[in-house]
């Protein structure tokens, strides 16, 4: 008996031990000891301030793409439908606010002219198609500004979910995002103290857009090289993009216009290494990218792919054979790079460019004295609930409060851990959770009252007492968890966080209750004298 | 100590007057919801406005959330930025407007408004030099017309006081006074200010020691995805838990459970209508928080009265469950009086920023409590009792006798 006391009592010492330096690391002196905890636990915008951006997200990028694609379908439907013409041109307007989107088609004989006008009703909806002034074969189609300005809101609101999927990717919770300004699309966000904010906004700020095109010819060492080998002018449908430049200078290459797969395939990306160790990082396709670039990539081995990055050509290698749901980006990277590169590559390209318009750092949202007493009323809670126990159980009050501050000590290193950061109503959260923790305990002390007053000894009761408590405490923890699963695995941001408190809390709680509290009173009741009344 | 010593209350005898009571509630909270077209959102949920203020020394913080609290513009945050000797602190609004222009120019006037009163050095009949506007600037100098410009005719003098009124401002606006001015001396290094100039400045403008240096609306934090997010998500959870109590329990156990939640949710949501009280994110945790405690709550009288069952199958489930709650009934009130008071001196000690959460919470503890004997209990019962006398066969007034046996 004694031996198995003691086996526990270590095994809850480690944890303590693990918990505590989890918590404060090994500090050497005091000034060590703040610093780790400054660093392990965060405190949140509210508490302690952190960075704040204003963000322009050029939106009109967006519509110059869907311009792009335009202009490209429309080719490809004018051939299609039959309908000759001369040239197809964008003659955008740039000095309208907000500019206005325009694709000028010549040379459309006047015979065609209603299967024009029919296609452009049927396939180019959000287009105005109108006659030339002057010339009865040139015809303007116009972005209609409905729908120019539903892609500009698309953009923003698209750009705000990337960004916002980003910092939570990086592992900074509890940020802020909102819209800023008067449709000026404009962001400001708010982040949290983190380590290396330089960092954090490449990360927020890279486009990320990345294409797998065929290339048609390259690599040449300048633009002229390569204009010179076409004699002047690209073949049809495709375009010239700058590589990486090495040691033999500028690379360039004509590759398709066309991506093969782009970014909007990928079902992940992850940091990982050639096969000289080099840092790269590895994609994979979704089913329907997959096909499609099998496809492409069958019909053209002995070929070289770009593999193009914000429109720039990282590598081109040469494809041996068919490849269908998965690549690898190289370069040369540092490890660092690649990981924010992955990170920037899951969460998706930005629809639109983004600039930062002022970045500066903020001191807490809340004031010196909101906090104190946010800090105070937690601690007030706490003791109150500890010093209620002790009245109430007496000895195994003593018991009851053990297991509270250990449950609380797990919880922090555990929040520590998983970089949460803490917020004022976060910590009221987590006081809160301990004090529903003390149900637990509750539970069984009752229960251990229970047997007693049937008669049973004291051994027993303490026993019977944990039995019987142990199904309840189960089934209330199992219904819990149940919940805070579903809150994990659909919520994000703030709830995702909520959950991960709550389930850690349970967890803490299950073994602190169960495990510590039977350890104390086995202890208790081993070196009890024959026949002496129990503390509760 | 004990509170309770084997008390025999017969809750299921009393069960009506608290259903009524119930039922009340969550009816006075539904139609205050419908009257006031929803629920009250915060700046969180409907976005505000943002002010920038730029303070001559550095404020103090806490005095001016409570002056702003004092003109009920509560819930406000207020954080420095930027250099800090710069003293500069952005206030971000709540503001209830349609429109967005509407919306800053209030929430400069609010700001100033409110501000005056700590750092305004008020004086009677004047006006706030760093405050103003080129418009207000030039009108007063028109009226005052120190270059004596009236001769020459009224288009003249109001174009060279107009533009006089924009290099003044301007002045102001630049760094290193970066829009605030603490003495109207400083303007006369201003080009075409001469002695005349000033002293008009001196009879019609006064300084304060702070400056709005502009305002921005800002949009939600929270986007309408992650509030419908928040909704479908409890929902799933409780579906969740409802199959594992079913799977523990019985069906009629997990629907118990699941009503008596629901039921704890939209009272205190009622709560939040009827006393005008804004849903902020925190307010959101406390009500997922509330979900999990009267779930636990619920599923520990639960727990007793499926092991009374084991015990004793062929007892009356009415004193059946009223022994259960008895025995639970010393557990429960520790435990939620325990809560409570953790809950309760974050009420009352918290302050402004966690008076949302910990309302949530004070009124979801009580109700979450009380649930648990009064909604979820009588619904285990009425179930039983129909699966009795449906197995019985006969509608008699004896169905109740035999219990049905849980599922382990």
């Amino acid at each position: 008996m004694e031996t198995k006391i003691r086996a526990r009592a270590i095994s809850i010492g480690v944890v303590i031990v693990v918990c505590i330096l989890g918590i404060i690391g090994f500090p050497k002196n005091f000034q060590e000891l703040k610093d780790n905890l400054r660093s392990r636990i965060r405190l949140g915008l509210d508490l302690k301030g952190g960075t704040h951006l204003v963000l322009q997200v050029h939106v009109e990028d967006a519509v110059n793409i869907t311009a792009d694609e335009m202009l490209e379908r429309l080719k490809d439907e004018l051939r299609a439908k039959n309908i000759p013409y001369a040239d197809v041109q964008k003659a955008d307007d740039t000095q309208a606010q907000p500019p206005k989107h325009r694709v000028v088609v010549k040379g459309v004989p006047q015979e065609k002219a209603t299967d024009l006008q029919t296609l452009a009703s049927e396939q180019f909806s959000d287009w105005d198609l109108s006659r030339m002034p002057g010339d009865v074969t040139s015809w303007m189609l116009s972005l209609k500004t409905t729908a120019a300005a539903n892609i500009r809101n698309q953009a923003l609101l698209q750009s705000m979910n990337t960004i916002s999927n980003r910092v939570n990717q990086f592992g900074v919770t509890e940020s802020t995002i909102a819209e800023y300004g008067q449709s000026d699309y404009e962001l400001v966000v708010q982040l949290p103290g983190v380590d290396d904010p330089d960092r954090v906004k490449d990360i927020i700020q890279s486009t990320a857009l990345l294409e797998l095109k065929l290339v048609q010819d390259g690599p040449f060492s300048s633009r002229e090289t390569a204009l010179a080998a076409h004699g002047g002018v690209l073949p049809p449908d495709t375009q010239l993009l700058q590589g990486q430049t090495g040691q033999n200078g500028e690379t360039w290459y004509v590759v398709n216009r066309v991506a093969a797969v782009t970014g909007r395939d990928l079902s992940g990306a992850e940091p990982s290494h050639d096969a000289n160790g080099r840092p790269t990082v590895n994609f994979t396709l979704t089913r329907d990218g997959a096909s499609r670039f099998g496809r492409v990539t069958g019909a053209n081995v002995g070929k070289q792919l770009a593999i193009v990055l914000d429109n720039r050509v990282d590598t081109a290698p040469v494809i041996d054979n068919q490849i269908t749901d998965r690549g690898e980006i190289r370069g040369s990277f540092t490890p660092q790079q690649v990981q924010d590169l992955a990170l920037v590559l899951r969460t998706g390209a930005l629809p639109a460019s983004i600039e930062t318009l002022s970045d500066e750092v903020v001191g807490p949202s809340l004031g010196a004295d909101s906090i104190r007493h946010g800090v105070v009323a937690c601690i007030v809670g706490f003791v109150a609930i500890m010093a209620f126990m002790l009245i109430y159980y007496r000895g195994a009050g003593v018991n009851a409060d053990l297991a509270l501050i250990m449950n609380l000590i797990i919880l922090i290193a555990a929040l520590g851990y998983f970089d949460a950061v803490l917020t004022l109503p976060g910590i009221a959260g987590v006081i809160l959770t301990v004090g529903m923790g003390v149900d637990s305990n509750v539970l069984i002390f009752e229960r251990i009252r229970e047997e007693l007053r049937l008669g049973k000894a004291v051994g027993a009761a303490v026993a019977g007492g944990f039995e019987h408590a142990f199904v309840t405490i189960i089934d209330t923890h199992v219904t819990t968890v149940c919940s805070a699963a579903i809150l994990f695995t659909f919520g994000t941001g703030p709830i995702k966080g909520f959950a991960v408190t709550l389930t850690i809390g349970l967890l803490a709680n299950l073994f602190t209750s169960v495990f510590v509290s039977r350890v104390i009173f086995d202890y208790v009741l081993s070196r009890r004298e024959k026949g002496a009344e129990l503390s509760i | 100590m004990e509170f309770f010593h084997e008390p025999k209350i017969d809750w299921m005898g009393i069960k009506w007057y608290f259903i009524a009571l119930s039922l009340a509630l969550a009816a006075t909270g539904l139609i205050s919801m419908v009257v006031k077209k929803g629920l009250a959102y915060g700046i969180d949920f409907r976005g505000g406005t943002v002010v920038t203020v730029k303070f001559a020394k550095a404020p103090n913080l806490d005095a001016i959330r409570s002056e702003l609290d004092r003109q009920n513009l509560r819930g406000a945050t207020i954080q420095r930025i930027g250099i800090p000797s710069e003293h500069e602190v952005i206030v971000g609004l709540d503001l209830k407007t349609t429109t967005s222009s509407e919306a800053l120019d209030q929430g400069k006037r609010a700001i100033v408004t409110a501000l005056s009163g700590l750092f305004g050095q008020w004086q009677a009949g004047k006006v706030d030099f760093n405050n103003s506007s080129p418009q207000t600037v030039s009108e007063h100098l028109l009226a005052a017309d120190p270059l004596g410009l009236a001769s020459k005719g009224i288009d003249t003098a109001t174009k060279t006081y107009q533009d006089l009124a924009e290099a003044l401002i301007n002045y102001r606006n630049n760094p290193p006074r970066s829009g605030l001015i603490s003495d109207l001396q400083e303007l006369s290094s201003v080009p075409g200010v001469n002695a005349g100039v000033i002293a008009t400045l001196r009879n019609d403008f006064f300084l304060s020691s702070f400056a709005v240096k502009n305002s921005e609306v800002v949009g939600p934090k929270v986007g309408k995805d992650l509030r419908q997010q928040a909704v479908y998500v409890t929902l799933a959870g409780l579906g969740a838990m409802l199959v594992y109590i079913w799977f523990r329990f019985e069906l009629s156990y997990g629907v118990a459970a699941v009503v008596a939640t629901f039921h704890d949710v939209i009272i205190t949501l009622g709560f939040f209508s009827l006393l005008n009280k804004e849903i902020t994110l925190t307010v959101i945790a406390a009500l997922l928080t509330l979900v999990g405690y009267s779930m636990n709550d619920t599923i520990v009288v639960f727990d007793r009265i499926r092991e009374n069952v084991r015990l004793n199958k062929r007892e009356n489930i009415v004193d059946l469950i009223n022994r259960s709650i008895n025995q639970t009934l010393s557990r429960t009130i520790l435990t939620s009086g325990l809560t409570f008071l953790a809950v309760v001196s974050l009420f009352l000690f918290g302050g402004e920023v966690i008076h949302g959460f910990s309302f949530a919470l004070v009124v979801g503890v009580i109700i979450g409590t009380y649930s648990s004997i009064f909604i979820a209990s009588p619904i285990v019962v009425s179930f039983q009792r129909r699966l009795a006398g449906s197995a019985a066969g006969t509608k008699s007034k004896n169905y109740s006798r035999e219990a049905v046996p849980a599922r382990r």
